[in-house]
């Protein structure tokens, strides 16, 4: 029987995953794992979606977004918020159930951000996209960095630059969130990155998809044949958005104390570099790239004050590496189906 | 050539086991890790913190007794490779944690800390978030609210001013956490706030933050900042020619230092801090010294923290007899009780620690003379030193 490339491509995005999930259970078990990778743990599941997400936007819709940070972050709080509303007001205490939860409100805020963004850009042409995600991501963290969020029993008092608040304070001004309770785990970290590659993959492969990929290819021919562009682009746009927002609500709950800083261009590049390194359009690259690059500056603590000059010159070593026509060629060689691949990446870029 | 590479192999098994004997010599040391940023924005204080430190630890293994090691690592003023640098250095068996230097990140591997029982002194995190619920974690400076209250009360006692402008960074705790407790003393005092400004971390051009002070007629402006952005306001007030007292927080100290700066516009700079590096107390002048000759500048206050730090904890070690097969959360145990009995004297003061790990200790002034800071006083007894002055203008 012969496989479509496609489906094959999906098996290894979801084969990784899952590899790499019970090879790391498995290490766990035996205590072969340091407690410096078990930490990166789930940070490798946030980045995972997040560049995966990311690669819906950039890849197979073919606009570019450099606010994507931004959207995590509305993940990170929102979530956070509504995690410690849950315990206060419904005395919850399954953590699991708090998480999903959780995530699934930080998505919807998240998705609701990208709804906003997306109505008034995405009918335009040109790198509009590009311009005002980047203006969101800045304009959403000076708006954190000002908002103080406090828990008094079930309600919520939100106060804008004042921070006497009612109750317990969970989002402090530029302190970020605060005291915590960390849920988040491995298992729910890898339960999310399947479920962003169920629905990237599945949206990719379906009508939509193709109509998303359409618009991104020619624009006036979609059009012509009845596409409603704005539609599809915003499509994909609000599902990166959701994921974003799921992937942030993981991250703010994996830690005590997140603050809005953190999530400034720099992180949304650090995302798009997963992105472009990984291949435009290519899933699994994006699941390569993530975790390598998350990993990579702790593997290089070795070099003390030359770690981050490494870094860059690793990452300026990979992008010649893969950009290589011999090596790519030699790749194609010995992977024949991967030719088509690489074109594909290629007009997407 | 079979027998050139076994004799490579020879000579590498020779090299090996010489190493491995030479690692066996030595008496076993008590780990001790140092978290803080070494690369980054906010550089500047994790390098001073670490080499204050190896200064104090070189000195405390040459006394012979208590072997301390020290293993660094940044954490570029972020908390998630904070928490990653904090799990590296549990993986390679650290006993207690100097850090981390920066109070965002501090907070949250503080958490961590907490769950681990892993000891923490942290040098210069100044939050009270870092200290609070958790038994574990020790402050050597002062806390934000402190900082805030202590410069309301020093501006007052010394009328310094009669209307006060404040422009501090919204977008970071520290200086918020600092205008806030300043504006509440502020107005118990009565002092006169004619102007607040606001700026985030991007921001490079503060002329509208600084006509606003100008116009609102302060003859004080209270920067509750870090250094860079300091520097920038410095610059652009000369520009505009707008001359009133600038007074800053210890996160103002390290201006000196900074690559490019004039260092004549921030004559007559006040700021708060616990320590100067003019000080003429033995300890001080021997740190001093030391420091020039290492790394060729002036210690600033992050420096002598780390070097404090150390010092506290060996008196700490010291106390509970610890050695270096004490457990981890032996060690933790045993510090707790040692740290609130500790009284220790060092180079930003003499200190003492209560229960909850803040540390009491007075703070001083310090105006910025001929590039170098000079105690201050209000009579205008000044003491400068040209040793100080000439390592300062290299």
């Amino acid at each position: 029987m012969k496989l479509k490339k496609s489906t094959v491509n999906n098996l290894i995005s979801y084969g990784i995953v899952i590899v790499a999930f019970v090879v790391v259970q498995l290490m766990q078990g035996a205590g072969l794992i340091s407690r410096s990778l078990r930490g990166q743990l789930v940070p490798i599941c946030v980045y995972i979606v997040m560049a995966v997400s990311l690669n819906l936007t950039v890849g197979i819709s073919g606009e570019l977004s450099l606010g994507h940070a931004g959207f995590m972050s509305v993940g990170v709080f929102s979530g956070v918020v509504f995690s410690e509303w849950l315990m206060a007001a419904f005395s919850m205490e399954n953590e699991t159930m708090i998480l999903v939860l959780s995530m699934i409100v930080g998505g919807l805020f998240a998705g609701i951000a990208g709804v906003i963004i997306g109505v008034p850009v995405l009918r335009l042409q040109g790198d509009y996209l590009a311009i005002v995600t980047l203006a969101f991501g800045e304009i959403i963290r000076n708006v954190i960095n000002c908002l103080y969020i406090s828990v008094d029993g079930g309600q919520v008092h939100i106060a804008f630059d004042n921070p006497n608040v009612l109750g317990e304070i969970v989002v402090n001004g530029p302190a970020g969130t605060r005291g915590v309770s960390r849920m988040s785990t491995f298992t729910v970290g890898f339960a999310l990155v399947l479920f962003t590659l169920f629905v990237v993959l599945n949206l990719i492969n379906s009508r939509s998809g193709r109509a998303i990929m359409a618009c991104r290819d020619s624009r006036i021919a979609a059009e012509s044949v009845g596409i409603n562009v704005t539609k599809y682009r915003m499509m994909a746009f609000v599902t990166s958005a959701f994921l974003a927002g799921m992937a942030g609500t993981l991250y703010g709950l994996n830690m005590s104390s997140v603050q809005a800083s953190r999530f400034n261009f720099d992180t949304s590049i650090l995302v798009l570099v997963f992105v472009v390194l990984g291949g435009i359009g290519n899933i699994w690259g994006s699941i390569i790239a993530a975790t390598l690059l998350t990993v990579l500056p702790e593997l290089l603590r070795e070099f003390s004050d030359y770690r981050m000059l490494v870094y860059a010159v690793v990452l300026i070593l990979v992008m010649l590496v893969t950009n290589n026509p011999m090596i790519r060629a030699f790749f194609a060689r010995i992977t024949p189906h991967r030719r088509g691949e690489a074109g594909k990446g290629g007009e997407a870029a | 050539m079979r027998k050139t590479f076994l004799a490579l192999v020879l000579a590498a098994v020779m090299a090996l086991t010489m190493v491995c004997g030479a690692f066996a010599e030595e008496e076993a040391a008590i780990k001790v890790g140092l978290i803080g940023p070494m690369t980054g924005a906010a550089a500047s204080y994790g390098t001073s913190v670490a080499q204050g430190a190896q200064i104090a630890v070189d000195e405390v293994n040459a006394l012979g007794g208590i072997q301390i090691e020290l293993n660094v690592q940044d954490d570029q003023h972020d908390p998630e490779t904070s928490i990653n640098a904090y799990n590296t250095l549990w993986d390679w068996g650290a006993q207690m944690i100097i850090g981390t230097v920066t109070t965002g990140p501090c907070v949250a591997v503080a958490a961590e800390a907490y769950n681990d029982r892993m000891f923490m002194l942290t040098p210069s995190a100044s939050s009270t978030d870092v200290i609070a619920d958790k038994d574990n974690v020790y402050q050597l400076c002062f806390t934000d609210p402190a900082q805030g209250t202590a410069s309301a009360q020093y501006i007052a006692e010394h009328e310094l001013a009669t209307a006060i402008a404040v422009i501090y960074n919204n977008a970071d705790t520290y200086s918020t956490g600092i205008y806030q407790t300043f504006e509440a003393e502020a107005a118990n005092l009565g002092l006169n706030i004619v102007s607040v400004t606001t700026f985030t971390d991007d921001t490079t051009d503060f002329s509208v933050q600084l006509t606003e002070a100008r116009e609102a007629g302060a003859d004080l402006v209270f920067l509750p900042i870090y250094y860079t952005p300091a520097s920038m306001i410095l610059q652009q007030a000369a520009n505009m020619e707008y001359a009133p007292i600038f007074f800053g927080v210890d996160g103002m100290d390290g201006i000196l230092n900074i690559d490019g700066f004039d260092t004549s516009l921030a004559e007559g700079v006040m700021l708060l801090t616990p320590f100067s590096a003019d000080a003429t107390d033995e300890l001080t002048v021997n740190f001093v010294a030391k420091y020039n000759e290492l790394y060729g500048a002036n210690p600033d206050q992050f420096a002598a923290d780390g070097y404090d730090c150390v010092y506290a904890l060996y008196a700490a070690i010291n106390n509970a007899g610890i050695t270096a097969e004490t457990s981890t959360e032996d060690a933790c145990e045993m510090l707790i009780a040692a740290m609130q009995e500790l009284e220790i004297t060092g180079l930003t003061g003499t200190m003492t620690w209560d229960e909850t790990g803040a540390v009491t200790k007075t703070p001083t002034a310090v105006r910025i003379e001929n590039g170098v800071y000079v105690g201050f006083d209000v009579n205008g007894a000044e003491t400068a030193e040209a040793t100080a002055t000439e390592a300062a203008a290299e």
